[in-house]
């Protein structure tokens, strides 16, 4: 925690690199930016246990690149393609289903596309994994405002309750072996379900109790003015909000929809302003936005920028087309720029490393 | 400081009142401790300080409870975290945060103190308790002491004037145990705040405390006094107030410092005894279970190193070591819940994590530190019958087993609404009713009260004397002193000690029990075999 990076500066960063993925089809970029992101992992996460969401995003990726070749082998897609390579038995349908296809051949252009397609959503995932392996979500949600800070809560109460859960699940699973009964199969986990649900439930009055006690929700008293000026403030901006919205969405209201909008947002941001004042909260160590941050972050805005702007320069580059068929190339500009996605492994500061198992042991020894 | 008015508490759906017509005062910086069997109410007024009774958990509360002069009635737990600190049973229960760090800051946050004094305030804690090494360690890696430190410290950060405390050392090893007490004593001694704890483990906890407050449970009034005049007449009661009430010492002495000096004579006498045969004679038979240089892994931790082991029927082997050292994992290993690294496991002739569940069920059974994980059905009748079924017995055994272990469990009683004892004998009769020739009990005595503690010695050597091998992991020295014939120490999953408990824990100050701390030579270890060799009592 020392000298931690502002969590914000690396989800920009993420966010950034996801970014730049979400512009091309190009497979070879798009690998290079898995291995930028994976890079800046493996140099810079620490070893706490949401460290290891990279991994899971990683595997939930190639998932997901399974599911969709396997869709587009059996529904085809609208790429027209020569190189059949296996012809399905294809299924007839009635005419109302026109338009659907199951099974019929397999072209290796519709292929390639459908795999380039979903290497991109692998892509992205690894992005958000990696932002997840090096920064905490829960110290995120730290930085909210202080009106928002009681759904921050909630969100991380529910976070920490997920892996309590898996850990129930397995160990309630593992007791059906105590009983004499397969702890495999759809069967063991459905009838661990009603005592996993009965346990999540007993821990969350638990926690609720101990939070309780040490003075969560205590409320600092405001005039009852200024709460009516909250709710009046929130109420109308939010409100407004949505007039503009619709305003902005028809033909004719961009000469009065704009400065509403402006307006309302205004209204809203007081409200969390006057609202954050009943909340007597502080915040330990609030995380600084410093120089390393701003560099952290723009590394990443940077080559999200920097791959919009490829857009018009290397079109075909970005998105190869799918026919003809051909060896994909790797443009040389934005491969540069996607390198510049490396700065947060040699800026971010360094994690103090050490494995958690040999540090509990040390720390057992030592007593 | 805390002061009780006439208070009496009764839940909603209860018959009677949970604590009734409690009168206390407890001044500033004094350790008082709670006493009493189960459901005698500590956990009622312990809730009552802090405001938990009634606001949290409903019922009805008669008579005024005062802490720092703040009426419960009218202050919410919320406005009472300024001034009372609690602590429940299970710390990672407590835990808001993830981090130990923010998990101090987390209650100075909530009553808005402001960065600058917050900062400061968790250094000192992290000092004060031995944390400083820990700080940014994740909460969930941490060992069951160091997350009882953390749990203390959370609430130690907002400088409360009362500590409670819910069975702060009962799911510690005892060198853990110890490191809390420390603690408490030092906030006591340095910081005057006042403590309030419950325990069921007294041998820790009774020669800390300032004053004890006994609940005998069934509507009696409360006892207060001294820790000696309670002890003195006080149902539950440590060894070592056992054998000065024996022995016929005044005063009665509650440490085993205290009872060393009065031991004198005591000591002389016992040394010209002879000393009883060896009643532990080696266990012979074709053995239960063999373990040879088995080797577990645990994401990436050696839990099991190199450990070999026979378990042979009628005898009762405790297993004892820190938290952590790797006696769950052995036991589950025994019903195959892990796969072997390397070496071998035999249970009656089956490799357990390759057999059947069904087959290995007669062969060896577990109960697990929590009993509960074992039941699923939503009465104790249907629960049995599921076992029957399970374990291939005649219908009916299994609810004959419960009554004859412990009679008057009804048969419409939701698992979860019975005591811990109550369970935890539910579950063994769960586990018995495929009459498995092994049987493993992962932590038994855990929140159970001397009563229920006394009535599982008993079920045990019962169940020893009919051939069954058993094995116990355990914190408690003195169950295992009572009941072990045989005590193996594990160490950061290595066997470091294996032979007769009297010889293994003798002379060891962890593990070694009250009676052999406080007679010192010899093999004695229990007040009983010290009274029958004497003839006192």
């Amino acid at each position: 925690m020392k000298h931690s990076l502002h969590p914000g500066a690396w989800w920009l960063w993420a966010l950034g690199l996801g970014t730049a993925a979400s512009r091309t089809t190009d497979p070879l970029l798009l690998l290079l930016i898995a291995a930028v992101a994976g890079y800046v992992v493996a140099a810079r996460r620490t070893d706490a246990p949401w460290a290891r969401a990279y991994g899971v995003f990683l595997r939930l990726g190639l998932l997901v690149l399974g599911v969709r070749m396997l869709f587009f082998a059996l529904l085809g897609s609208a790429i027209p393609g020569t190189h059949v390579l296996v012809t399905l038995p294809q299924v007839p349908l009635p005419h109302w289903a026109m338009g659907i296809r199951l099974g019929g051949p397999v072209t290796a252009e519709g292929l390639l596309f459908a795999a380039y397609e979903a290497l991109r959503l692998a892509v992205l995932l690894a992005c958000v994994g990696a932002a997840n392996a090096l920064a905490n979500p829960a110290r995120l949600l730290r930085s909210l405002p202080g009106a928002l800070y009681e759904a921050g809560v909630a969100v991380v109460v529910a976070l920490t309750f997920a892996p309590n859960l898996v850990a129930d699940v397995q160990r309630l699973r593992a007791a059906r072996r105590l009983r004499g009964r397969s702890e495999r199969g759809v069967r063991a986990l459905l009838s661990v379900g009603v005592p996993v649900l009965e346990g999540a439930l007993e821990r969350s009055v638990a926690l609720a109790a101990a939070m309780d006690a040490r003075g969560f929700g205590r409320q600092a008293g405001v005039p009852r003015r200024v709460r009516l000026a909250t709710a009046a403030l929130t109420l109308a901006g939010l409100l407004g909000c949505c007039v503009a919205a619709y305003g902005l969405l028809g033909a004719d209201g961009a000469t009065w929809a704009l400065p509403l909008l402006g307006v309302a947002a205004l209204a809203a941001g007081g409200g969390l302003v006057l609202g954050g004042r009943r909340a007597t909260r502080t915040r330990y160590r609030p995380d600084r936005w410093d120089a390393r941050a701003w560099l952290v972050a723009g590394s990443g805005v940077v080559v999200a920028a920097g791959m919009v702007w490829a857009g018009s320069g290397y079109g075909d580059a970005l998105n190869p087309p799918p026919v003809p068929l051909a060896a994909p190339a790797l443009p040389l500009v934005p491969a540069a720029l996607v390198l510049l996605g490396l700065l947060p492994a040699f800026v971010a500061p360094a994690p103090a490393k050490r494995s958690s198992a040999t540090a509990t042991a040390a720390e057992e020894a030592r007593k | 400081m805390i002061t009780f008015e006439s208070v009496s508490v009764r839940y909603a759906d209860a018959a009677a009142p949970a604590v009734s017509g409690v009168d206390l005062k407890i001044p500033e910086g004094e350790l008082c401790l709670l006493v009493g069997p189960s459901g005698s109410g500590k956990s009622t007024l312990l809730g009552a300080v802090s405001g938990l009774v009634p606001h949290f958990t409903g019922g009805e509360l008669r008579g005024r409870v005062t802490v720092c002069g703040r009426d419960t009635r009218t202050h919410r737990p919320r406005d009472l975290a300024d001034v009372v600190g609690t602590v429940g049973q299970d710390p990672l229960g407590h835990f808001v945060t993830d981090t130990v760090e923010d998990e101090l800051a987390y209650g100075m946050e909530s009553l808005g103190l402001p960065g600058d004094v917050m900062r400061r305030r968790v250094e000192e804690t992290l000092d004060l308790l031995g944390l400083a090494e820990l700080r940014d360690r994740p909460l969930v890696t941490l060992s069951g002491g160091q997350r009882q430190r953390v749990a203390i410290g959370s609430v130690l950060t907002v400088h409360p004037k009362v500590l409670v405390l819910d069975e702060p050392t009962s799911a510690l090893d005892p060198g853990a145990a110890e490191e809390v007490l420390a603690v408490l004593q030092r906030l006591v001694h340095d910081l005057g705040t006042t403590v309030l704890l419950a325990e069921h483990r007294l041998e820790r906890v009774v020669q800390y405390a300032d004053q004890v407050v006994l609940l005998p449970g069934d509507g009696q009034q409360p006892v207060v006094g001294s820790p000696a005049e309670v002890m003195a007449v006080s149902p539950v009661f440590p060894p070592v107030v056992a054998l000065g009430r024996a022995a016929g010492w005044r005063p009665l002495p509650l440490s085993v410092r205290d009872a060393r000096r009065k031991a004198g004579p005591l000591r002389e006498r016992l040394s010209s005894v002879p000393v009883p045969a060896a009643t532990a004679t080696e266990a012979t038979g074709e053995p239960l279970a063999v373990l040879d240089r088995v080797g577990v892994r645990r994401d990436a931790v050696r839990a099991l190193d190199g450990v070999s082991l026979t378990l042979r029927p009628g005898e009762v082997t405790a297993l004892m070591g820190r938290n952590g050292a790797g006696k769950s994992t052995l036991l589950g290993s025994l019903v195959g819940l892990h796969t072997p690294s390397s070496g071998t496991v035999s249970v009656g002739g089956l490799t357990p994590h390759r057999a059947q569940p069904r087959t290995l069920l007669a062969q060896v059974g577990l109960v697990p530190q929590e009993p509960r994980d074992l039941l699923y059905c939503d009465t104790v009748a249907a629960e049995c019958a599921a076992a029957d079924g399970d374990g291939g017995a005649t219908p009916g055994a299994c609810r004959a087993l419960v009554e004859h272990l412990l009679p008057g469990i009804g048969d419409d009683v939701h698992p979860r609404d019975l005591s811990e004892g109550q369970r935890l004998t539910l579950a063994l009769a769960v586990v018995l009713t495929a009459r498995p020739r092994l049987v493993l009990l992962d932590e038994p005595t855990r929140g159970l009260d001397y009563a229920a503690k006394a009535r599982l010695v008993t079920i045990l050597r019962e169940l020893a004397e009919a051939g069954h091998g058993i094995l116990l992991a355990t914190h408690d020295v003195e169950l295992a002193a009572e009941l072990a014939h045989r005590t193996v120490i594990l160490a950061e999953g290595e066997l470091v000690a294996d032979g007769p408990t009297a010889e293994v824990v003798v002379g060891s100050p962890a593990f070694a029990p009250q009676v052999a701390k406080i007679v010192g030579e010899g093999p004695w270890l229990t007040v009983p075999q010290v009274v029958d060799a004497l003839g006192l009592s």
